[in-house]
């Protein structure tokens, strides 16, 4: 059966990680390349046969568990290197896999000129088997391997310019902030532990059914603890300020990491640990809070970047808290189906980004670009339907399908609101907004920078690929009044619990459906209107005072950094300083000094004169004598 | 033959103070012959006549000579003897007579008095020839060597003035490489 | 021959010696500092032959001619370095070799 290849997925990535550690000196570019993105490759190719045996044939209970060995077992706690397939975890593989090889593939020519190009591909091919352990872990304690694992990568892919060091302090931001996440989740794996005596992830969810009441304080706290570690993963409110800085490392990597797979295992854990969520509907509730606000948060934030990637990265934490709204109104396929349209919509602008970053000679903002949709007329198509696809484009892209789902759940499932429905329906208005603002401002207008690269085939293949998908890969899941062709839906329905609706006819209705489109279209409309035809008026507008501050405000993420570094930055930083004069600090200064004196004092004995020497020797002689004489 | 022993005892010290306080080279050197000659007699008076010939001849007669002629090759009288103050031998002083002290009262713990005997040249030499010869050999060796190393080391006679006058060791390695085979 | 008790030869000897140490470790001209290292010997040889004649054994005599045959061999050496030293150093200071340190 296929599907004891399972092991091989990644393992392939880890096996060209050590082969890159290991014999990188020795490979030629060309050879890098191939062990880097080919092994990645292969890990899709594998993931294809699995996955075609577990959709033909699904084996028992529609969940594959392969063991491999035992790592310890010390005092009770006994977890293996074991890996478990089903629906949710096989669409996760699939997405990391595919994706991950496109854009590996479009980093062997982005990265071509880069004198460190077997270091990315060490890095990148770590970070890929670190997520894909990640996904397929069958209990937590190797699911927070992964987590770790992604969380080093993306430190050392952010930095990769590190001699830039404002490269180097954006990824230790990104370390910092996520180990905050990381905290609270690792103490959530100590409270599971603890009561349940488990991390197995399939008998831990049962055990909490059984043994925790709905609402007991167990169940909310192991929920809020494994929310914190999500919320910082996945750059939500509060803890999204690292995301924006994380822009500093290559695109591929902001493509990769920070858009299709390493932010959304926030979205995977909650998915993964739904019972808990179950069990604790406040926290749920609070999940879905949380994603609501970010959501709204990001899209204003994202209107007044001039940073072409910034504008994508806020953008994607939008569309994160659209992920987190989904699992926090229990539609927990709904945010599996929006995470595998995000990763194909925003791979492609951040990819598409890095093209024309590199076109334009390394120039990032948007207002010195303009007019490429001559210049650069296939990257322009491409992009547009990455940016329609991120503003749920009616009927035609891919977002459309699974963000109005998302819309429709929010009002139409029985844990949904009216002010959760609201705030995503502003939500999508604002997308739109952001998204077609930056094609316009990019591709029409006058030109201010000159094109110098085009992209080769190794760089617009995965944009045609991913372009593609971004249109097709909605026709999966379609709404009941398109005719409710949904094989997706039913595939996780194997994995996850199905989401109750409330009843709300309203929701299911056309009407409703009906309401988003309009929005999206008139989203595109007033973006074409304020950014292309009324331009000068615009900018006339945007330089009053008033809208100047907000746009500032927005600029800056709301201010957080600013409010973030008054609380606790500069707290800690003042602490460092004045506790440096504690009682071990002379201690060990003082062994230093020690050695320090003793070696001036003996080199000092050392003058190179005969006659010292002659009289040191007579002294020890006298002494010797002494000694011997006076036994 | 008491009293020769210790007025050459004096005389021996009082030689040795000289020779070691004298800022003029030659004079010390001459000083120094004194003080030898004066232990040639002491060894006469202990019955070793034949260590005492030999300390005549070897010790005072070749040795010294063997400064002199150095004395004269290195052309002391270009610079200034070097004066020592008064205060440098306070140190060296209280060590010394330590030392001395420690020497004495090791040495004697039993005393006795020699016995006037006289041991000649026939027993030195049948000794000699008898359980040292081995020694013997390996002095001229040691001779040998020594006469080697010395000509070695301070150079070859026919670089004429340009041994005085160069700077360094390795230039007159190279110098000697250059003249020598 | 002499009837001297045998504590006042190596005495003698001692004090000799002491002298030839302290002028080692005081003078500071070269050929001044071998003959202060003959004299120590040359004390060294009369504890020698003290001894010698202590027992009556010409033992003590055939150690001196030994510490003579090898005073000769540093004499002749050690003038040979001297005349070296005079050559690089341009003086005869013994304090004036002190590369040797640190």
């Amino acid at each position: 059966m296929m599907l004891g290849l399972l092991w091989l997925i990644p393992s392939l990535p880890a096996a060209g990680f050590v082969v890159l550690v290991l014999g990188g000196r020795r490979l030629s570019r060309r050879g890098a390349a191939v062990v880097g993105a080919g092994s990645v490759g292969l890990a899709a190719l594998v993931t294809l046969l699995v996955a075609a045996s577990f959709i033909a044939s699904p084996p028992p209970g529609d969940a594959y568990r392969q063991v491999l060995w035992t790592w310890f077992d010390v005092a009770g706690l006994k977890p293996q290197i074991a890996f478990y397939l089903d629906a949710m975890s096989l669409i996760f593989v699939l997405v990391i896999t595919f994706v991950g090889f496109l854009i590996h593939l479009y980093s062997t020519e982005h990265m071509e000129r880069d004198e460190g190009f077997t270091r990315f591909f060490v890095y990148m091919d770590l970070f890929v088997a670190s997520m894909l352990v990640l996904v397929l872990a069958d209990n937590l304690l190797l699911l927070y391997v992964g987590w770790e694992g992604v969380g080093l990568c993306s430190y050392l892919l952010i930095s990769y310019w590190q001699k830039d060091v404002e490269n180097v302090y954006a990824g230790r931001k990104a370390f910092v902030i996520t180990r905050v996440g990381d905290t609270a989740l690792i103490v959530g794996l100590f409270l599971l532990f603890t009561q349940l005596h488990t991390l197995e992830i399939q008998p831990l969810m049962q055990s909490a059914a059984a043994n925790w009441a709905a609402g007991s304080g167990f169940a909310v706290a192991a929920a809020a603890l494994l929310l914190g570690g999500a919320v910082a993963k996945s750059a939500q409110l509060p803890l999204q300020t690292w995301l924006p800085d994380a822009m500093a490392g290559p695109s591929p990597v902001s493509a990769l990491i920070h858009a299709a797979t390493m932010v959304t295992a926030g979205v995977y854990l909650i998915a993964r640990t739904h019972v808990l969520y179950e069990l604790a509907p406040d926290v749920r509730l609070t999940v879905a809070i949380v994603g609501t606000a970010t959501l709204l948060y990001a899209g204003f934030s994202a209107l007044a970047q001039h940073d072409i990637k910034r504008v994508l990265a806020y953008s994607t934490i939008s569309q994160i808290g659209y992920m987190f709204l989904a699992l926090g109104v229990s539609g927990w396929e709904a945010a599996v189906f929006h995470f595998m349209t995000h990763a194909f919509f925003k791979a492609l602008l951040f990819l598409g980004a890095g093209v024309i970053i590199e076109a334009l000679a390394d120039e990032h903002d948007i207002f010195r670009m303009g007019g490429l949709r001559r210049q650069m007329p296939t990257v322009f198509w491409i992009f547009a339907v990455g940016a329609a696809a991120l503003a749920a484009l009616p009927f035609v892209t891919a977002g459309f399908y699974s963000k109005d789902l998302i819309i429709a759940t929010s009002l139409g499932s029985v844990d949904g609101s009216v002010w959760l429905y609201l705030g995503a329906l502003a939500g999508a208005f604002v997308t739109a907004l952001y998204a077609f603002r930056l094609v316009f401002i990019v591709f029409f207008g006058e030109q201010h920078t000159p094109v110098t690269r085009r992209p080769g085939w190794r760089e617009r293949l995965p944009l045609y690929v991913l372009g593609v998908l971004s249109v097709v890969g909605g026709l999966v899941w379609m709404p009941g009044w398109l005719g409710g062709f949904h094989p997706l839906e039913s595939f996780l329905g194997t994995a996850l619990p199905p989401t109750e609706l409330g009843g709300s006819a309203f929701a299911e209705s056309a009407g409703a459906a009906l309401l988003t489109i309009v929005i999206v279209l008139v989203g595109i409309e007033i973006a074409y209107l304020l950014w292309l035809r009324w331009q000068a008026a615009t900018a006339r507008f945007a330089a009053q005072p008033v809208p100047r501050a907000i746009q500032a405000f927005w600029l800056h993420g709301w201010g957080f950094d600013w409010l973030y570094e008054r609380v606790f930055v500069r707290p800690v930083k003042w602490f460092a300083r004045i506790a440096r004069g504690d009682l071990v600090e002379p201690a060990v200064g003082g062994i230093a000094w020690l050695n320090l004196r003793a070696w001036r004092a003996l080199s000092a004995s050392q003058n190179g004169l005969l006659r010292t020497y002659l009289t040191v020797a007579g002294v020890g002689i006298v002494l010797v004598l002494a000694i011997v004489v006076l036994r | 033959m008491t009293a020769l022993f210790y007025i050459a005892a004096v005389v021996a010290v009082i030689a040795t103070v000289l020779v070691v306080t004298r800022s003029n080279l030659v004079h010390a050197l001459l000083y120094l012959v004194v003080s030898l000659f004066a232990v040639a007699v002491v060894f006469y008076t202990l019955g070793a006549p034949f260590v005492a010939a030999l300390e005549v001849i070897v010790y005072a007669g070749a040795i010294m000579m063997l400064f002199l002629f150095a004395v004269m090759l290195l052309d002391v009288r270009a610079e200034a003897p070097l004066r020592v103050p008064r205060r440098a031998w306070l140190g060296p002083l209280v060590l010394v007579a330590v030392l001395v002290v420690e020497l004495i009262y090791a040495l004697t713990l039993n005393d006795s008095s020699l016995r006037g005997v006289e041991v000649g040249p026939q027993q030195v030499s049948a000794s000699l020839f008898g359980p040292y010869v081995l020694g013997v050999e390996l002095a001229s060796m040691l001779l040998l060597a020594a006469l080697i190393g010395a000509r070695h080391v301070a150079g070859q006679p026919d670089d004429g003035g340009g041994e005085a006058d160069h700077g360094g060791g390795p230039a007159d390695d190279a110098s000697d490489q250059e003249a020598g085979a | 021959m002499a009837s001297v008790p045998y504590s006042y030869g190596l005495l003698l000897a001692a004090v000799l010696f002491g002298i030839g140490f302290a002028g080692l470790l005081v003078r500071r001209n070269l050929i001044v500092v071998l003959a202060c290292i003959e004299i120590m010997l040359n004390a060294a040889g009369l504890a020698f032959v003290v001894a010698g004649a202590r027992w009556g054994r010409p033992d003590g005599q055939v150690m001196f001619l030994f510490v003579l045959a090898m005073a000769a061999a540093e004499v002749a050496v050690g003038l040979a370095i001297a005349i070296r030293f005079r050559q690089t150093l341009r003086s005869l200071d013994v304090d004036d070799a002190d590369e040797m340190r640190g």
